[in-house]
């Protein structure tokens, strides 16, 4: 129990992505496998900016006026902040995300142009 | 000063000239197919002169903006990447010569998308391949298959469904990269290769470093459609347009190849990869199983792009076998292999094109009586046939050669019954297309063979098309010949010291 509180985030994340790769590989409908897909990469998402989290009482990266004159010209703590890093990663892995989704809702559009349908064993049967 | 920044202007230029592509077109649609050359020709030199330095003055390390490598994304180009950098270049070249043709007959409407996605997708290659930073190459991974999946949807009947499919694959193969580099990144800090190379070591007994390992392989595994994880690969191949399959067939499972190369023995060292875990053998497994389902789906086909799929699908299985046999002699081989296939995937599915552009379709009874009607075409065919079957001095017996004698050094009995069976079975898929070819079934019951002597007339592929095919007939006659010079010169550079 205490594995599972203490690490909660990475518990929320694999559960996440279970859903949303049940859903792409499961589901019939092309709209719901775009859906899991997406749930999918989002659980990526927070395992990222569960990595850039420190116990402690870290907090944002962002020097305040009164910070730079405490440190003076000391070395800023770098355990008092989050490390920025993974999130700039996510910052381009969300752009990568909505192109794929865009990609993937435009295919679904030609599909259902085309056969009227998104349920993927009627597009089957009118392909055959 | 311009050979100091071809590193990146290998990337440069394609991406910015993909960019350019629709202005280009706006202007005069015309315009769109010379402007693909004179920027895949510029992409193409580059590389070349990237080569040859890289084998004169050693590994390249390019920083970009000048940050210094742990921080900043750096482009490091050794033997290995050099060498595919300029089997993209060359093979996206020669596939934009070709495309012209059969784009007015199959997308007439839509070149202009086409030739901005088919930029794109190179510049995804060539990203892939040229950087030293793992997650600067998740984002080029993504780019090349967006840009493929969107190439594949623009193809004939159902080939909106095999994109659809593909994606959804494809996104689950990158996100399990992109999870291993996430598993990296928690215990090292570091997303430079050569820095996690560095750091790695001290790690290995970590079940962190483990998952990631899992991670990369599995998703890598997908993209290059190792063989329980190929579904996606037949359909989305088949149905693409065909200067579309002629682009990605050859590079994309070969550039995940490479990246597999990589991870093995790059990002982790060769005795982490084949002695600690016991990933080669189960890679030599799945190999065996790979060639012989390919071989045995290819024989069941009625259609030639899709004969060619599980072809394609045999192949993956030589090159991942032969790096699971892991010894020198038969990654050598596997890396000799990569270019050869790179070349061989090429004239074949340049082939299936002109048949398709010429007959309207790829069903195997278009090959009717079809020395005589395209004797060019076929005599091109000839060749890369006979290099797929692995026929001297073509280049395709030679890796088949370091593979088999790799794997008869190391015992690996199955893996020598398999690509053997696997030569065999291509000797019956392709020798079947030359009987058809030579004989006119359509006319049977006329008696003798002579009594077809004016036969059909001569009606055979534009230049634009039988041009790059004769180019790569060539290039697989040229590299079995001069296979000892690469070697020597490239590829025993790019094979690990074990």
């Amino acid at each position: 129990m205490d594995l599972i509180i203490a690490k909660y985030n990475y518990w929320i994340y694999i559960t996440l992505m279970m859903i949303g790769f049940y859903a792409m590989i499961a589901k019939n409908n092309l709209i719901k496998k775009i859906i899991g897909m997406n749930i999918f990469q989002t659980a990526i998402i927070l395992f990222f900016i569960s990595i850039a989290y420190k116990k402690g009482g870290a907090t944002l990266p962002i020097l305040t006026e009164a910070d730079a004159h405490a440190h003076g010209e000391h070395v800023i703590q770098v355990a008092q902040y989050l490390n920025p890093l993974p999130h700039v990663l996510m910052l381009t892995a969300i752009v990568v995300s909505i192109a794929t989704l865009g990609v993937a809702l435009a295919i679904a559009i030609m599909i259902y142009r085309k056969y009227h349908t998104l349920e993927e064993d009627e597009i089957l049967r009118a392909i055959k | 000063m311009i050979a100091e920044q071809a590193p990146v202007l290998i990337v440069v230029i394609a991406l910015m000239s993909a960019v350019a592509t629709p202005l280009v077109g706006w202007l005069k649609k015309d315009l769109c197919y010379p402007w693909v050359i004179l920027a895949l020709l510029g992409s193409t030199l580059c590389s070349v002169s990237v080569l040859n330095t890289v084998m004169h003055e050693g590994i390249i390390h390019y920083r970009l903006g000048n940050w210094p490598p742990p921080w900043g994304i750096e482009y490091v180009i050794d033997h290995l990447n050099a060498m595919m950098l300029v089997l993209i270049t060359g093979t996206s070249l020669l596939v934009a010569v070709y495309s012209r043709r059969s784009l007015e007959a199959e997308l007439p409407d839509r070149t202009v998308y086409f030739y901005t996605l088919f930029l794109l997708q190179v510049t995804g290659f060539l990203g892939i391949v040229i950087t030293g930073d793992v997650f600067n190459l998740y984002v080029f991974l993504e780019i090349a298959s967006l840009a493929g999946y969107a190439l594949i949807a623009t193809g004939e009947e159902g080939a909106p469904l095999a994109a659809f499919r593909y994606l959804i694959l494809g996104t689950v193969g990158a996100c399990f990269y992109l999870l291993g580099v996430g598993y990296l990144y928690m215990v090292t800090g570091s997303l430079n290769l050569a820095d996690l190379a560095e750091i790695l070591p001290r790690l290995y007994s970590s079940k962190v470093i483990l998952v990631a390992f899992a991670f990369f392989m599995v998703g890598i595994a997908l993209k290059m459609a190792l063989f329980p994880l190929h579904l996606w690969l037949p359909d989305a191949y088949t149905r693409a347009p065909s200067a579309a399959g002629a682009l990605i067939a050859p590079l994309m499972t070969k550039v995940a190849v490479y990246i597999m190369l990589r991870v093995m023995f790059t990002l982790f060292r060769p005795y982490f990869s084949i002695e600690l875990l016991p990933a080669t053998k189960i890679m030599l497994y799945t190999g065996i199983v790979a060639i012989f389902a390919g071989a045995v789906m290819a024989l069941a086909q009625r259609n030639f792009k899709r004969m060619l799929c599980y072809i394609v699908i045999a192949e993956v299985g030589y090159m991942v076998g032969g790096v699971g046999v892991a010894n020198t002699v038969a990654i050598r081989g596997a890396i000799l292999h990569v270019m050869n296939d790179v070349v061989m995937t090429l004239g074949l599915f340049a082939v299936a094109g002109i048949i398709a552009y010429k007959m309207k379709n790829n069903e195997l009874s278009a090959f009717d009586n079809i020395f005589k009607k395209m004797p060019y075409t076929m005599a091109a065919f000839l060749v890369v046939a006979l290099s797929v079957i692995g026929v001297p001095p073509t280049c395709g017996f030679f890796s088949k050669w370091y593979l088999i004698q790799g794997s008869v050094m190391a015992g690996n009995w199955m893996f020598v019954v398999a690509l053997l069976f696997s030569s065999l079975v291509n000797i019956i898929l392709f020798f079947r297309i030359i009987e058809t070819g030579y004989y006119d079934f359509g006319a049977a019951g006329a008696g003798h063979g002579h009594a077809h002597e004016e036969g059909p007339a001569v009606s055979e592929a534009p230049l634009s098309m039988l041009i790059p095919t004769f180019i790569v007939a060539a290039a697989i006659i040229l590299i079995g010949l001069y296979n000892q010079s690469i070697l020597v010169n490239i590829i025993n550079f790019a094979v690990p010291k074990l």
